[in-house]
C-alpha cells in the first residue's frame, strides 16, 4: 500500500513549507493546520484499509524485506497514526489563540510538525534500526521545543530531559547492537521469525532488559520517571500537550512491539520485573500526585501512574489484557492532552495552575468549568465515561489472566485517580476564589473550541465504546498472533 | 557522567555515545580485507565477506550523535548563560 509513506511525508513537507513560508504568525498557523488536517486525512484511509485487509506493508523502493526498509501498519500503528492527526490538528487550531510570539518566530510550527512525523515515524516503521531514528527525529524536534525559552525553570528542566533521553538512546542503540551481533537483522517481522532460534537463553533476557530500561525511561515508568514530571509542566501548554498525548506513548508502544514480537512469554521473569515496575509506576504516581498542589505537576504525575496501568496490562500478555491497553492508550491520549490545554486555559486565565490561586471557576466561567469537567472525570474514571471503560477492560483482563493483585492495585490506583482528580475540581472549580481574583486575559476560542473538540471525542470513546473495544480486542489479537504480521512483511504483499 | 559540571556531564554522554557506536561495529563481527563485492562471474558472496551493514548503522549513529552533541553544548551554553553557572544542581536550586 503505497500511502502508508504519507503520514511521514506530509509533515515533513509542512515543515519544508512553513520554513519557506514567511515568518508571520498568520500564513505559519494557517499552513500548519492545513498540514495537521493532510496528516489526519491520510491516516484515515490507511486505518479504514488495515481495518478491512489486515496488515498492509509498504517496501521502500521495492527492496523485499528483510533487506530493504519496511513500512507496516497494523491495527495498533494504525490507530495510533489517526491518533497522531487528532492531536496534530488540535494543537495547530490552538496556536490560533496564539503562542508566545519569540517561540513563533525561531520556528513553532515546522518543529510541530517535525515532532509529528517522528512520532508517525515510529509508529509506522517495521525495522528496529528505523525505530531508533525516528525516536531521535521526534527527540530533537522535542529537545528544541522544550529549550526554546529563556527562563530558568526551563533551561534546567530542558537539560534534564536531554540528558536522560540521550543515555536512554545509547541504552537502546547498545541492544540494537547486540541484536543485530546475534541474529544479523534488524527487521522485526525477521526477527520475529528467527528470534526463537537464535542465541542462548542469556542473550534474550539481558536484551530483553536492556530494552525494558531504554524504553521504560521513555515511557516514564517507576523508577525512571523522574525527569517526566521535572520537566513536562514548564513547557506552555500546546507543547505540553504534544508531549503528554503523544511522546510518552511511543515509549509504551515500542515496549507493546517488543514484548508482542520478540518476548512472548518465553522470560517469565522480564514480564514479572515489567509488571513490578508499572504497579509500582502506578501506586508511587498517583499518591505524589495528591501531594502536589499545582494542577500541571498534578497531571504529570497521573500521566506517570496512568503509564503504569498500560504496561502492567501489556506484561500480562493475554489477549484481553492487551486490548484493555490499547483502549486505555487511546483514551488516555485523548483525555491528557485536553487536560494539559486545560492547564493552558487556567494559566491564561489566572496567570497561575497552583491550585490555591485557582477557584472560583465553576462561578466566573462556567463554560470553562463543563469543558474541564468531561477529561477530569474521565480521567478519575467516574462511569460512564472513557476512563471508566478502559480501567474496567484493564481491570477483567487483569482478573482473567489470574493476576488478582494487579487488578487490586487498578483499583486502589483508581481511587487515588479520583481523590486526586476530585480535589483538583473542588479546589480549582468549586470551592470560592480567595479574595478578589481578576481574570487576567480571555483563553481565547480557538483554545476552548479545541478543548471542546477532545471533549467531544472522549464523549463519542464513550458512547461508541463498545466497536472501539472490538477493535481494541482485534488489534491485540493481531499483536499476539504473530504469524499475520510475518507473513505480511516477508511474503511480498504490497 | 556523574559530575555536576555540564561541561564534563556532556563530555560524559559523548564517550557514551562513542562507546555505542564501537560496539555496534565489533558486535556485527569485524572481518578485514573481504570487500562484500561479488566477484566476476559469481552470483552470490563467498563466506568470508566484511558485513556492510553495521558500518551503515554506526554512520548513521555517528551522525545523530554529532548533532545532538552539538545540541547539548549550545544548550549547555545557554544554560550557562541564564543562570549564571554550570553546575547541575545551581541551575535547578534558583528558580
Amino acid at each position: 500500500m503505497k500511502t502508508l509513506v504519507l503520514p511521514i511525508l506530509v509533515p515533513l513537507g509542512t515543515a519544508a513549507v512553513l520554513m519557506l513560508a514567511p515568518k508571520r504568525p498568520a500564513p505559519q498557523r494557517w499552513i500548519s493546520l492545513a498540514g495537521a488536517v493532510l496528516l489526519l486525512a491520510s491516516a484515515l484511509p490507511i486505518f479504514l484499509r488495515v481495518n478491512e485487509a489486515g496488515v498492509q506493508v509498504l517496501q521502500i523502493s521495492g527492496w523485499p524485506a528483510p533487506f530493504g526498509i519496511t513500512l507496516v501498519a497494523d491495527l495498533l500503528a494504525a490507530i495510533l497514526v489517526v491518533a497522531v492527526g487528532v492531536v496534530g490538528t488540535t494543537v495547530a487550531v490552538v496556536a490560533f489563540s496564539g503562542v508566545d510570539p519569540k517561540r513563533e518566530a525561531f520556528g513553532y510550527h515546522p518543529l510541530i510538525q517535525i515532532l509529528l512525523m517522528g512520532v508517525a515515524g515510529a509508529f509506522l516503521t517495521g525495522d528496529f534500526f528505523n525505530l531508533y531514528v525516528w525516536f531521535e527525529v521526534m527527540l530533537v524536534a522535542s529537545f528544541v521545543l522544550m529549550a526554546l525559552n529563556r527562563t530558568r525553570a526551563q533551561m534546567d528542566a530542558a537539560f534534564k530531559y536531554v540528558t536522560i533521553n540521550l543515555i536512554a538512546s545509547s541504552i537502546f542503540l547498545t541492544a540494537l547492537g547486540l541484536l543485530y551481533g546475534a541474529t544479523g537483522t534488524l527487521n522485526m517481522a525477521e526477527l520475529a521469525r528467527i528470534w526463537p532460534t537464535v542465541g542462548a537463553a542469556g542473550l534474550h533476557t539481558v536484551l530483553a532488559l536492556l530494552f525494558v530500561i531504554a524504553f521504560s525511561i521513555k515511557a516514564g515508568l517507576f523508577p525512571l520517571f523522574f525527569w517526566l514530571p521535572a520537566s513536562y509542566h514548564t513547557p506552555p501548554a500546546a507543547i505540553g500537550a504534544v508531549f503528554a498525548g503523544l511522546l510518552t506513548k511511543v515509549g509504551v508502544y515500542a515496549l507493546i512491539r517488543v514484548f508482542t514480537l520478540l518476548f512472548h512469554g518465553e522470560s517469565p521473569a522480564i514480564s514479572t520485573l515489567l509488571l513490578v515496575m508499572s504497579a509500582a509506576t502506578m501506586a508511587i504516581g498517583l499518591v505524589a500526585a495528591l501531594g502536589e498542589r499545582d494542577f500541571r505537576r498534578i497531571l504529570s504525575f497521573n500521566l506517570v501512574g496512568h503509564i503504569g496501568y498500560t504496561t502492567a496490562s501489556l506484561s500480562l500478555l493475554t489477549p484481553a489484557a492487551l486490548a484493555g491497553a490499547i483502549f486505555y492508550v487511546l483514551h488516555h491520549i485523548v483525555v491528557i492532552t485536553n487536560l494539559y490545554l486545560i492547564g493552558g486555559v487556567m494559566l491564561r486565565l489566572r496567570r497561575t495552575t497552583d491550585v490555591a490561586g485557582l477557584g472560583g471557576l465553576y462561578r466566573d466561567r462556567p463554560l470553562v468549568a463543563v469543558l474541564a469537567m468531561v477529561p477530569i472525570f474521565s480521567l478519575a474514571g467516574v462511569p460512564p465515561l472513557s476512563g471508566f471503560l478502559g480501567k474496567l477492560a484493564i481491570l477483567e483482563g487483569a482478573f482473567a489472566a489470574g493476576a488478582h493483585w494487579v487488578g487490586g492495585l487498578v483499583l486502589v490506583v483508581g481511587l487515588l485517580t479520583l481523590l486526586s482528580m476530585g480535589h483538583t475540581w473542588a479546589e480549582g472549580f468549586w470551592r470560592p476564589a480567595a479574595g478578589d481574583v481578576q481574570d487576567v486575559a480571555a483563553p481565547g476560542m480557538p483554545l476552548l473550541a479545541a478543548i471542546a473538540a477532545l471533549g467531544a471525542i472522549t464523549l463519542a470513546m464513550t458512547f461508541a465504546a463498545e466497536p472501539l473495544f472490538e477493535l481494541a480486542s482485534r488489534g491485540a489479537r493481531q499483536l499476539l498472533d504473530r504469524d499475520e504480521y510475518v507473513r505480511a512483511v516477508l511474503g511480498g504483499a504490497r | 557522567m556523574l559530575r555536576r559540571r555540564l561541561v564534563q556531564l556532556i563530555i560524559g554522554l559523548g564517550l557514551l555515545s562513542n562507546g555505542t557506536n564501537l560496539l555496534i561495529f565489533t558486535a556485527g563481527g569485524l572481518t578485514r580485507a573481504y570487500p562484500p563485492v561479488v566477484p566476476e562471474g559469481a552470483t552470490a558472496l563467498a563466506k568470508p565477506y566484511a558485513d556492510p551493514v553495521p558500518q551503515a548503522l554506526v554512520l548513521t549513529a555517528i551522525v545523530i550523535g554529532f548533532g545532538l552533541l552539538a545540541f547539548s553544548l549550545v544548550l549547555a551554553h545557554r544554560v550557562h548563560g541564564t543562570a549564571g553557572s554550570d553546575d547541575v544542581d545551581d541551575v535547578g536550586r534558583g528558580r
